[in-house]
């Protein structure tokens, strides 16, 4: 996984609340191989009409949103279905971090696993934020993951993470591979359970 | 990094059930506070095709292939399975199977006569027992906690991991309490509580905690209606549902193929005894609702959190102090093609869905059925039961009967127009009264509105043409 540390560049003011995973990506999109690509999909329904041409006025089809490593919301982003497909599709369209007031739980795992950023960022920051990006669409957002910052303007403000995840970010690390070196521990507490909750394993029944 | 090995050593402070599961399965923890955990029972279905590309990417093995079952559910067709017509979902069928087949999985396939939607067939297998981590990459996994289980959903790459090392790292979640005292009125069920829930805390309202039903009214629920709170904990935000097991819960495990059997069986119940939250354990916060104050409940808006009873009208965003809110909800309106001030009541609906891991259970068709019953419907729509074993079921109770003659179609089972994967879909535009969890914007089709209620509620909906109140409809039934 590629390690995240800093990112310079514009911000997508998407400005919604509860944008679920299954706006981020309708369903009707995951059967495709990730390998074809996720970007096309993001936010599908809310950014094309029903002919499937792009809304104009929507943020995310706009300049300099539409290229944009920063994506910002409104609370409760990436509530709902636990589809990682959601993550791809920002990840695959370019967005490397999202800054929000508050998750779904599912989705902010699913990001750090993909390297992507789901920054928590107080709720009056973020309506600043979004403020300034609707005053100047091409102002230069900087978001600085070691010293856990946002600047934009003459702002900075700080934003929070996990600190676990913070480091698995800033290092690009894969979660299988710190498991494996727990392998050990692992079949012990196996070998354990097995004598302690016998009733554990689905029994054997045809 | 470092980690300290072993269990978690239990504190003298009184713990809650969350606390107990939690710590029974604890391989190491890290001074960060995460832990990795073990994992009991994981399951798959058509939509971990992606867990199983990232295996085969890194050439990597299932640790432990009998604890993890296949089921296909999400993309099946509810009719005519046959013939699958669409090439895109026939693959993924295919691919479910093989890829069980290729690690030694159990696989309870589209034919099998033990399928169904995975949180019905889990439980209904007695796969879901008392005191087990239990995954499956779908949120709504949530719903195994009705057994006191530690149950929550994952994304494929967590899907990926749990297959090659049957652990998973978890940060510790915040503990909750909802207690639901008193006697509801009748026509009140597990749903209205929930969304009653979802509504007072709102959608992000138990966002990172492990949230416990406790109180007399969840105790006198069966498992269906507590498998229904469970499972909408996710729509509360919540990493998880808990209801503490009990005579209740161990009557029903009991003999169902998979669950422990004999001496094995009462150790297990000796040791599920001891989960329970013991007295004066702490909550990191408690909320307590009295059932009896509750009405059925319908959705008006795009959240589950918009929700009120059926006797309330449609909100009015110029009324709403908050700016942000006041947005939202009248892009909800907008959406849904409403107006503020309107009765819910004489909401008019196009549909209705009967379905889904939140109410496609017996006890759910039969509450419909009950309305249902010498009445017919004035919309078409579409009953799917929760797993094979709950349609035959049905079908020996003549409830099929019932919907069939109402006008309604009685299909195979699947999720279905809950989540509008398998071609199941509201069209455009058009209104359905649904049993589901979730009223997204094209949940359940592209432009699809949906109204979240109880299923006596959709069959209340489907009688009269629009949304309306059951309890009238109930006078003289039992």
């Amino acid at each position: 996984m590629k390690p995240l540390t800093q990112v310079l560049g514009h911000a997508c003011p998407l400005g919604l609340a509860n944008v679920d995973t299954d706006q981020l990506i309708p369903a009707r999109f995951m059967k495709r191989p990730r390998s074809e690509g996720y970007g096309g999909f993001l936010l599908h329904d809310l950014r094309r009409d029903a002919a499937g041409a792009d809304k104009p006025d929507f943020p995310l089809n706009r300049e300099p949103g539409r290229s944009a490593p920063i994506l910002v919301a409104r609370r409760n982003f990436g509530s709902g279905s636990s589809r990682e497909a959601a993550v791809y599709a920002l990840a695959d369209h370019g967005i490397r971090i999202i800054l929000a007031p508050t998750y779904g739980d599912i989705f902010a795992s699913n990001a750090v696993k993909n390297g992507l950023l789901p920054a928590v960022l107080d709720e009056a920051d973020v309506e600043d934020l979004l403020a300034a990006l609707a005053a100047t669409s091409d102002l230069a957002v900087g978001v600085d993951l070691e010293a856990q910052r946002v600047a934009w303007g003459n702002r900075y403000v700080a934003f929070t993470i996990d600190p676990v995840w913070r480091e698995q970010l800033l290092n690009g690390w894969d979660d299988i591979d710190v498991t494996r070196s727990f392998s050990i521990e692992i079949a012990r507490f196996r070998a354990t359970t097995e004598l302690r909750r016998p009733w554990m394993k689905p029994t054997a029944f045809r | 990094m470092t980690a300290s090995a072993g269990t978690a050593q239990a504190t003298r402070a009184p713990r809650a059930l969350f606390d107990k599961l939690w710590d029974d399965h604890v391989v190491v923890e890290r001074p960060s506070g995460d832990a990795l955990l073990w994992i009991d029972r994981h399951f798959v279905h058509e939509g971990s095709f992606h867990a199983f590309s990232q295996l085969e990417a890194r050439g990597g093995n299932v640790a432990e292939p009998g604890l993890t079952f296949g089921v296909a559910d999400h993309y099946v067709p509810t009719r005519d399975r046959d013939h699958v017509a669409n090439p895109e979902i026939a693959r993924m069928i295919d691919d479910l199977g093989t890829n069980t087949a290729r690690h030694g999985i159990e696989l309870f396939g589209m034919h099998d006569p033990r399928q169904g939607i995975v949180h019905v067939v889990g439980p209904e297998q007695g796969l879901t027992l008392p005191g087990l981590t239990m995954v499956c990459g779908d949120s709504h996994t949530s719903t195994h906690g009705a057994f006191g289980a530690y149950a929550f959903g994952i994304g494929a790459s967590e899907v990926a991991h749990v297959l090659m090392t049957q652990t998973l790292w978890q940060k510790k979640p915040k503990r909750m309490r909802i207690t639901i005292d008193g006697t509801p009125i009748a026509g009140v069920g597990a749903k209205d509580f929930i969304l009653s829930i979802i509504a007072t805390i709102g959608a992000d309202g138990a966002r990172g905690h492990a949230v416990e039903y406790a109180g007399a009214a969840v105790r006198a629920l069966p498992m269906a209606g507590r498998m229904t709170i469970c499972n909408m904990s996710i729509e509360a935000g919540a990493r998880c549902g808990l209801i503490a097991p009990d005579e209740t819960t161990f009557r029903w495990i009991e003999g169902r193929p998979f669950a422990p059997r004999g001496a094995l069986f009462q150790q297990a119940v000796e040791s599920w005894w001891r989960l329970p939250s013991e007295a004066n354990a702490e909550f990191d916060r408690e909320i307590s609702l009295d059932a009896s104050r509750i009405a059925p409940v319908v959705t008006w808006g795009t959240s589950p959190e918009d929700a009120l009873p059926i006797d309330a009208a449609v909100p009015d965003p110029a009324r709403e102090a908050d700016e942000g809110r006041a947005t939202t909800m009248r892009d909800a309106l907008d959406y849904m093609g409403l107006r503020a001030g309107q009765k819910l009541a004489e909401i008019p609906i196009d549909r209705v869905f009967i379905g889904s891991c939140t109410n496609a259970r017996i006890e759910d068709l039969r509450a419909a059925a009950s309305v249902l019953a010498g009445r017919k419907a004035k919309v078409p729509g579409l009953v799917s039961p929760g797993s094979a074993q709950v349609k035959q079921q049905a079908e020996e109770e003549g409830l099929d009967r019932i919907f069939v003659e109402a006008g309604l179609d009685w299909v195979e089972s699947g999720c279905s127009m809950c989540v509008g994967m398998n071609g199941d879909s509201v069209p455009t535009g058009e209104r359905c009264a649904s049993t589901t969890n979730r009223n997204f914007r094209g949940r359940q089709g592209p432009g699809a509105r949906t109204h979240l209620m109880s299923p006596a509620m959709v069959a209340a909906a489907a009688v009269a043409g629009r949304l309306a109140d059951v309890r009238p409809m109930l006078e003289g039934r039992s």
